[in-house]
């Protein structure tokens, strides 16, 4: 079966399918849009079955030909850290077509065109997961940001049009700086590296350490930049605040990972002794990251814009995990980057209900709303909850593997990081009790729809991420096992040997599991 | 009493031939205004330019089958018809088709996109009853023809003289098809006189140059000057000065920074089909000519004019996208991308060898098909005072016409060199030659210039799509056939060479080395 290829090219192709439904027909659109990315969902479960955690490297793979003077191909495959991601699309599209079911009609445009720009972008984010091709990657990398800008320029409605249109410009300028230098690189390594895209003919090349560390810097800030890490985060929460919820849960949940993603499969295999050079000033970024992103999270006014800045200081632990370079913090940032797009993913959509009914974004404008909804208030409390990593759900487990990993090595790192803990509690905490306890914001009483608590489609969208939340918290071994070898071959090369051997760390963590 | 032989050097006919008939055809059209009555004059002009254009391509075609380096060069090596001429012929006849298919629209607006007679003062009453009904002139085919033919010769002159001749056949008939806009006349006239009169200038500096290179070389054919190069007991000076007015007069042409001046006004006021024209054909002649002109006659000189062109081609990637942000007209907004995309060029051209020329010559083809559509769109958004190319006016025209806008968006980010575009091949490919040349301070320029860009394409993307119809949003024309047909290819050959660029790419590869 050639699963890579379908999960890639069937979006796609349903997007052309609902971009061409007619304008007046916006229910058949949402239907057929529903359907393709359940299509997409089964050839996602079949891919995970077939693959094997124990197997190669990269598997699935297919290659056919493309730019043959370049060495170009359309090559696929996956390792265990494209696999999660590509579930979590696979699983997060289907959840947010659904949530978004009525979002595209509050603007004045295309409603087909929306969930059209949905597919498309499934099928773009998942191409930059399956590539195992070097200039494929950069071309998903790329045009990933064409359907996400038409959607928060055209449809993020919650916001003024000018706003969503300085976001929307924003997002896409930033993008495009990044995948700019990120050419310079690419066109750099394929110079030096023997005129071939192939990422794995690519491992086996030794570049100088001049180059490596001039091509590091290239793929590393446009990462950072998609991440987003500390000081390239100023698009995310106009992005973020502008984005209509189901969009901002894709765009925070799915497509800034294509950024740690970037840097596990790019920056650490091809350039090793450059990310070793380049491991402290990463994981400062992050460090400042976790800590600047959680005070401002906590002076947030704006609903969306404040789970934005969660998400920043989140991607801090991520980076720190991953510039850690022990194996354990390394299975903790890809289990992160997963479970971050469940919480987060849930919390976006979440929001996304509470505006709906308020049609406001600013956290002012609620104040007790959990009287009147009191299962949605219980599902953001969830939602809030896993945010903060509480015990017992599932980001805990991959916050605890990233602060562990990174203290056998880098205690003060790790001592810093667990500051971020607590202000995740200050800011979830208090998100929740200024929009849902306390008294209830007499306006509220006024409108119709905050008398309406959870209905039937809502509660089938979070249903699922409630209950992965919840199961990855008490047994995320299904996950690790698959990231767990993935990881290890990604971080062979840039382990120093006397961290490879944290033995006693990790069977405390066996034992925490 | 010796009796004087003249000994004609013999001319191999069918390597010649594509310019010949070129030659020929324009000559036809010019009779063709004479004799045929003013009804039916469009008509057979239009027919006659194509047929001369496309079985000018099919000779070009079955040449390429039979050029050998033996039998490329021809009138005592005035002409040299290789692999790498027929290609940037053949590109220049290709893109001159596409082009004269914008020429020769005439359904836009009544009597076509020129004026009945460029002589009559503007705004007089003649003037205006002119520009309200007579249909326009008919003179700019053989013209157009006349440039293509021109510019093909100078693609392949393997002589500095050749050169020139054909610099000057083909660049007055531009001149010319510059001042003879329907509307805005004022415009097109300043437009003419300045492309005139600083085109003279380049000339003169090419004229300078070529003496002062003969004043080294005892010759003007490249192989000589080649050969003088390490020989010639001759002060280097003089070949060195020479070089730089010979490139000051071909940069002209290319349009790179400080010798760019001219762009913006020539291609706003000119025509919009003549500015597409000028655009993707005059870059193919020009960038054909600098390279030969430095890799057959002067690559001895490579140490020398390398830094002095890499400043060049950073100061025109830099000037062009700088500039382009502040436009607000799109004419002037595309003729300083097309200042920036020479700068481009110049990193391919620069980065040296066969992977240089074979960038050079994808980039050409690819940039050559972008800018026409691009160009051709323009001339489709208008209201009562024809082409609206201000930028506020074309806010929310995606959502009057959303076709339109979409292929636009397309186009602009094909310049902004988004993947699955020929423009990210192309860049890619130029940018991939500088760095193997050695050139990566030019590639950091030039990814520090493709980022500035892509904020003026990105607006004009903005302000189709996310901003409100104002009541002044003009309409968009439904294009007739010719103008569909060109846009059509245009968009599609931007789109298969962003897909597939295979073909092309080995063929750019096969095809690039001259014969000195």
């Amino acid at each position: 079966m050639k699963y890579l290829s379908l999960l890639t090219l069937v979006p796609l192709v349903g997007a052309l399918t609902v971009a061409f439904v007619p304008r007046a027909k916006p229910e058949l659109a949402k239907r057929l849009a529903l359907i393709w990315s359940i299509v997409v969902l089964a050839v996602g479960v079949a891919a995970w079955v077939a693959y094997k955690p124990n197997g190669p490297r990269l598997q699935l793979q297919e290659s056919y030909t493309w730019i043959p003077a370049w060495g170009a191909k359309f090559s696929f495959a996956v390792d265990g850290i494209a696999l999660v991601m590509i579930a979590l699309i696979v699983l997060l599209v289907p959840l947010v077509i659904l949530a978004s079911w009525h979002d595209a009609e509050k603007s004045k445009r295309s409603v087909p065109a929306y969930f059209a720009l949905l597919l498309a972008l499934e099928g773009t984010m998942i191409g930059t997961f399956t590539s195992a091709d070097v200039l494929l990657f950069y071309l998903f990398f790329e045009v990933m940001l064409v359907p996400m800008y038409f959607i928060i320029g055209s449809f993020g409605t919650d916001v003024p049009a000018k706003q969503r249109q300085y976001a929307a410009v924003k997002f896409f300028l930033y993008s495009l700086v990044g995948g700019l230098l990120m050419l310079a690189a690419v066109i750099g390594m394929w110079v030096y590296g023997g005129h071939t895209f192939d990422w794995q003919t690519l491992t086996d090349v030794e570049f100088t350490t001049t180059v490596q560390r001039w091509l590091f810097l290239g793929f590393f800030v446009a990462f950072a930049i998609k991440a987003p890490f500390f000081p390239f985060h100023t698009w995310l929460p106009d992005a973020g605040g502008a984005a209509p919820a189901g969009a901002a849960a894709l765009l925070v949940g799915v497509m800034d990972k294509v950024g740690t993603f970037g840097i596990l499969r790019y920056c650490l295999p091809l350039f090793p002794e450059a990310s070793r050079w380049f491991a402290p000033w990463a994981i400062g970024l992050s460090l400042i990251g976790i800590i600047y992103a959680a005070l401002v999270a906590i002076g947030q006014k704006d609903l969306k814009r404040l789970v934005s800045y969660t998400s920043i200081a989140h991607f801090g632990f991520i980076g720190v995990g991953i510039f850690a370079f022990t194996y354990q913090a390394g299975s903790g940032a890809v289990l992160y980057m997963v479970n971050h797009g469940l919480a987060t993913g849930l919390l976006f959509l979440v929001v996304g209900m509470f505006v709906a009914r308020r049609g406001s974004t600013l956290v002012t404008d609620f104040g007790g709303a959990g009287k009147l909804l009191p299962l949605l208030a219980g599902v953001f409390f969830i939602a809030g909850m896993a945010s903060l990593a509480l015990p017992g759900l599932a980001p805990f487990v991959s916050e605890f593997l990233v602060l562990i990993g990174t203290f056998t090595v880098n205690k003060p790192v790790a001592v810093i990081a667990t500051v971020g803990i607590i202000l995740a509690a200050a800011y979830v905490l208090w998100m929740i009790q200024r929009t849902t306890q306390g008294n209830t914001n007499p306006v509220l009483h006024d409108l119709a729809p905050m008398k309406r608590d959870l209905s039937l489609r809502e509660g089938i969208v979070v249903a699922p991420l409630i209950v992965l939340l919840i199961v990855l918290g008490f047994y995320p071994k299904p996950v690790l096992d698959v990231i767990n070898p993935a990881v290890q071959a990604t971080l062979t090369d840039v382990v120093t040997p006397e961290r490879a051997d944290p033995a006693p760390a990790t069977s405390t963590v066996e034992a925490g599991k | 009493m010796g009796e004087l032989v003249l000994n004609l050097p013999a001319l191999a006919y069918p390597a010649l031939a594509p310019m010949l008939l070129l030659f020929a055809a324009a000559c036809a059209g010019v009779l063709v205004e004479a004799f045929v009555p003013r009804g039916a004059r469009n008509a057979v002009q239009l027919v006659l330019s194509l047929l001369a254009l496309i079985a000018a391509l099919i000779m070009v075609v079955l040449r390429a089958g039979k050029v050998t380096a033996e039998n490329a060069q021809t009138a005592a090596a005035a002409v040299s018809i290789d692999q790498a001429g027929l290609f940037l012929q053949g590109a220049i006849i290709v893109l001159g088709i596409v082009s004269m298919l914008l020429i020769g629209e005439r359904t836009l607006e009544t009597g076509g996109p020129f004026v009945a007679q460029a002589a009559i003062t503007v705004g007089s009453e003649l003037d205006r009853k002119q520009a309200a009904k007579e249909s326009g002139a008919t003179e700019v085919y053989p013209l157009a023809l006349f440039a293509i033919a021109g510019m093909t010769l100078f693609v392949t002159a393997n002589d500095l003289l050749v050169m020139f001749v054909a610099l000057e056949v083909f660049s007055l008939p531009l001149y010319l098809l510059c001042a003879l806009a329907r509307r805005k006349r004022l415009l097109s006239q300043e437009a003419a006189l300045k492309y005139f009169l600083l085109g003279a200038y380049a000339s003169a500096f090419f004229l300078f140059g070529l003496a002062l290179v003969y004043g080294f070389a005892g010759a003007v054919d490249f192989r000589a000057i080649h050969a003088s190069v390490n020989n010639s007991p001759n002060n280097v000076l003089l070949l060195i000065v020479g070089l730089a007015m010979l490139s000051i007069g071909l940069l002209f042409k290319a349009a790179a920074a400080p010798f760019h001046v001219w762009t913006p006004d020539v291609y706003q006021g000119a025509p919009t089909a003549v500015t597409a024209f000028m655009a993707a054909c005059t870059k193919v002649a020009a960038f054909g000519a600098l390279a030969r002109v430095l890799y057959v006659g002067f690559d001895g000189l490579g140490w020398e004019f390398t830094p002095v062109l890499g400043v060049i081609a950073v100061l025109t990637m830099l000037v062009g996208a700088i500039l382009a942000v502040t436009q607000t007209d799109l004419k002037r907004l595309l003729a300083y991308s097309s200042i920036a995309n020479a700068g481009y060029l110049l990193v391919g051209l620069l980065g040296g060898g066969k992977e240089g020329l074979s960038s050079m010559l994808f980039y050409l083809v690819a940039y050559g098909f972008l800018v026409i559509a691009a160009f051709g769109m323009l001339t489709l958004v208008r209201d009562a005072d024809g082409e609206a190319t201000h930028l506020s006016r074309w806010a929310g025209l995606g959502k009057r016409s959303p076709l339109f806008a979409g292929v636009f968006s397309f186009l602009l980010l094909a310049f902004a060199g988004i993947p699955l575009t020929s423009g990210f091949v192309a860049k890619f490919a130029v940018f991939g030659a500088g760095i193997a040349g050695g050139q990566t301070w030019l590639v950091l320029f030039g990814v520090l210039s493709s980022i500035i860009l892509a904020f003026p394409y990105i607006r004009v993307v903005v302000l189709m799509w996310l901003n409100e119809p104002g009541e002044t949003t003009p309409s968009v024309s439904i294009p007739g056939a010719l103008t569909s047909t060109a846009l059509m290819i245009g968009v599609l050959v931007t789109l298969v060479l962003g897909v597939w660029p295979s073909p092309l790419l080995d063929l750019t590869t096969n095809v690039s080395n001259f014969i000195r």
